[in-house]
């Protein structure tokens, strides 16, 4: 049984002032409220506390706690598919990447004559491989404001596409996980290709500022990362909107018993295709947050393993719980800053022994071994 | 059909049967996700199958079945396994295509051009052999689900359930008597109670046909006997099609029974004038 309410004096009344979402869900409240908590002693013990203090965070950590922040609303979208509609998509990355390039040709273009070649319109890679005008769709890419909007309409449209086929088709189950696994793969092949005019292996790098501000700043660095935070928090709440109204209930009808919602008269591939595509701009959103901090954006992005380790990261933090994705990413994540560093080779092993232990023995994740303390308590 | 055939009818949503069938004038247009727009029966059939032949690797499961339903009627079907009962129930609600034939719902619904959820909300309601209730619902969230109306993403993401509907699903919930049972996982429940939860959803659903493949199975004398007052109860404001094993069931609500055979009508008539005929007894209940 879920845990509806947080035992805290006053915690009834507490509730009547939350947004309806939240109410009744005490782990997406818990978690919210680390969220703030969170961000707000980062960007104190970064900003407000000088550099020589032992308490001063360094702006390497602020980043890599923004970095963990997308990677947790990229996990919010898969889990909203998969964990509610039993969409097991194996190529969500593919989403991040995409918001992520369409962030990355705004910071392009605004570097301007500071690149090496010192052309004012065309980015380094293009006057190294002889361009001789910016390719129609950089077009646009100059104004942040088009670029926010791409970052969201391509994945979502290029998920709209592919739903529509895949959905309308009925492909299902480990079939549409595959094709998802082929997409991701297909945009990798393409933007590995130099004439895609996406800067080929190399990617997009050498970002210089973003809205006029330095992104080296450290208030910069902060602000990205409230940035990540506002997104996460939002994206948690959309989502929660969703599972929680009767379009929820109808969409895990179709995950348990797809043809049975069809005889209901649901249209299931119209539930189905609006889920997958809000899921791939909140994917994209990601993408697009995670750019500017990392400075970096390249087609590795786009590799299938990456996909699946976003699924990882939801299972061990608990399919088909909000949170639970949301808890997943920053721990898996956690893990892989701490042992890569000190034992780089040995990484992907833990992660796929971590992937089979969950499955065994935690096929709710962390989230579900929390709620069956609570009740047996 | 190929595979291309289906994908023809799919994107002109016309069917291909060549030859027109008799009954119907026009063809109706179903909103996209809307309400039902009710089957015209005015001619008092409300369900006409004529010539279905369905064939699955050669094996003609529905073999140039005709059969029609008059309006408000509970007709019982039975017959051995295998004579093409559930095969008949999936070609009603567009889960299986016939080879050839033609299947109106009233005078104007071509039921061949449309597909499962078009065809629940024209107002053909089924319930399944096992009983497929959404064992991770609760008991009221399943009859919210089956709930008439709009129900399209958008209605179902942004308008809260009429009054109209929480009204329905009360009345329903007395009906089946699972009241005290509201909050439960419908997972939870018994079998007879998932058998009875299926058959609110099916009422929920307000529809004029409804196809009720085999009510009582595992079901206590006691929830047999009420299965059969509520199924006779729906006849006259609803037309109900029952497939049933259980002969004394047939027997306390049969008005007409219709015989299936390796695909084929083998007789109609009431329950004696079919247990008398020669053919029925050899086949089936001189076993």
């Amino acid at each position: 049984m879920a845990v509806t309410h947080i035992d805290i004096p006053g915690g009834r009344v507490l509730e009547r002032f939350l947004p309806r979402p939240l109410r009744g869900d005490a782990g997406g409240q818990v978690m919210l409220a680390v969220l703030i908590f969170t961000v707000a002693l980062v960007s104190l013990l970064n900003l407000a506390v000088p550099a020589s203090s032992p308490l001063h965070l360094s702006t390497y950590a602020v980043t890599l706690i923004g970095k963990y922040l997308t990677y947790a609303l990229l996990a919010l979208a898969v889990d909203l598919v998969w964990g509610f509609c039993g969409i097991l998509s194996l190529g969500h990355a593919a989403f991040f990447a995409l918001g992520g390039y369409a962030m990355g040709m705004y910071l392009m273009r605004q570097i301007g004559t500071r690149g090496v070649y010192g052309n004012p319109v065309l980015p380094d890679f293009m006057v190294f491989l002889n361009y001789k005008e910016l390719p129609w769709f950089w077009h646009g890419f100059d104004q942040f404001w088009f670029a926010a909007l791409m970052a969201i309409v391509v994945p979502g449209v290029l998920a709209f596409v592919f739903g529509w086929f895949a959905f309308r088709s009925r492909v299902t189950g480990v079939y549409l996980s595959i094709i998802t696994q082929a997409l991701t793969y297909a945009l990798l092949l393409a933007f590995f290709r130099n004439d895609m005019g996406f800067g080929g292996n190399n990617g997009l790098t050498d970002f210089k500022d973003l809205l006029g501000f330095p992104l080296q700043r450290d208030g910069m660095r902060v602000t990205l990362m409230v940035a990540s935070a506002v997104a996460l928090a939002l994206g948690y709440l959309a989502c929660r909107y969703i599972v929680t109204s009767r379009a929820g209930r109808v969409i895990e009808a179709v995950r348990d018993a797809e043809s049975r919602a069809r005889f209901l008269g649901y249209s299931v591939e119209s539930y189905k295709l609006w889920l997958f595509a809000f899921s791939a701009v909140l994917a994209g959103i990601a993408g697009a947050l995670y750019v500017p901090q990392v400075g970096i954006i390249n087609p590795s992005e786009f590799a299938p393993i990456n996909s699946i380790e976003v699924v990882i990261w939801v299972a061990v933090g608990g399919r088909g719980v909000l949170y639970g994705a949301v808890a997943g990413a920053v721990l898996v994540n956690y893990a892989k800053t701490v042992f890569t560093g000190a034992l780089p080779e040995l990484w992907l092993y833990a992660l796929g022994a971590l992937f089979v232990l969950v499955t065994l023995f935690l096929p709710k994740g962390v989230v579900g071994l929390l709620r069956a303390r609570k009740v047996s308590a | 059909m190929n595979a291309a055939q289906v994908w023809a009818r799919r994107l002109s949503g016309r069917s291909q049967s060549a030859k027109p069938p008799p009954p119907p004038r026009s063809g109706a247009v179903l909103e996209e996700h809307g309400p039902a727009a009710g089957p015209d029966a005015s001619r008092g059939v409300i369900l006409y199958l004529e010539d279905i032949t369905v064939s699955f690797d050669g094996f003609k499961a529905l073999n140039e079945l005709t059969l029609y339903i008059d309006s408000g009627e509970l007709r019982c079907i039975i017959g051995p396994n295998g004579a093409g009962k559930t095969t008949m129930m999936d070609v009603i609600t567009g889960k299986t295509r016939p080879d050839h034939g033609s299947a109106w719902f009233g005078q104007t619904l071509d039921l061949l051009s449309l597909n499962e959820p078009e065809i629940a909300r024209a107002g053909i309601g089924r319930k399944f052999q096992k009983p497929t209730v959404f064992g991770e619902h609760t008991v009221y969230e399943n009859l919210q689900l089956a709930a008439a109306g709009d129900k399209s993403p958008w209605a179902t993401l942004f308008k809260p359930l009429s009054g109209e509907q929480r009204d329905r699903i009360e009345s329903v919930l007395d009906t089946i008597r699972l009241t005290d049972r509201v909050r439960a996982r419908a997972g939870a429940l018994s079998h007879g109670q998932k058998q009875w939860l299926e058959i609110g959803m099916l009422l929920m659903q307000g529809p004029q046909l409804l196809l009720v493949d085999e009510p009582v199975a595992g079901m206590t004398p006691q929830e047999t006997e009420r299965t059969a007052e509520l199924l006779v109860s729906l006849a006259g404001a609803h037309s109900v099609v029952v497939v049933e094993h259980d002969m004394n069931f047939v027997r306390s609500i049969a008005r007409k029974v219709t015989v299936l055979h390796e695909g084929r009508v083998l007789a109609e008539g009431t329950l004696d004038q079919v247990q008398n005929d020669r053919r029925v007894i050899e086949v089936y209940l001189g076993e």
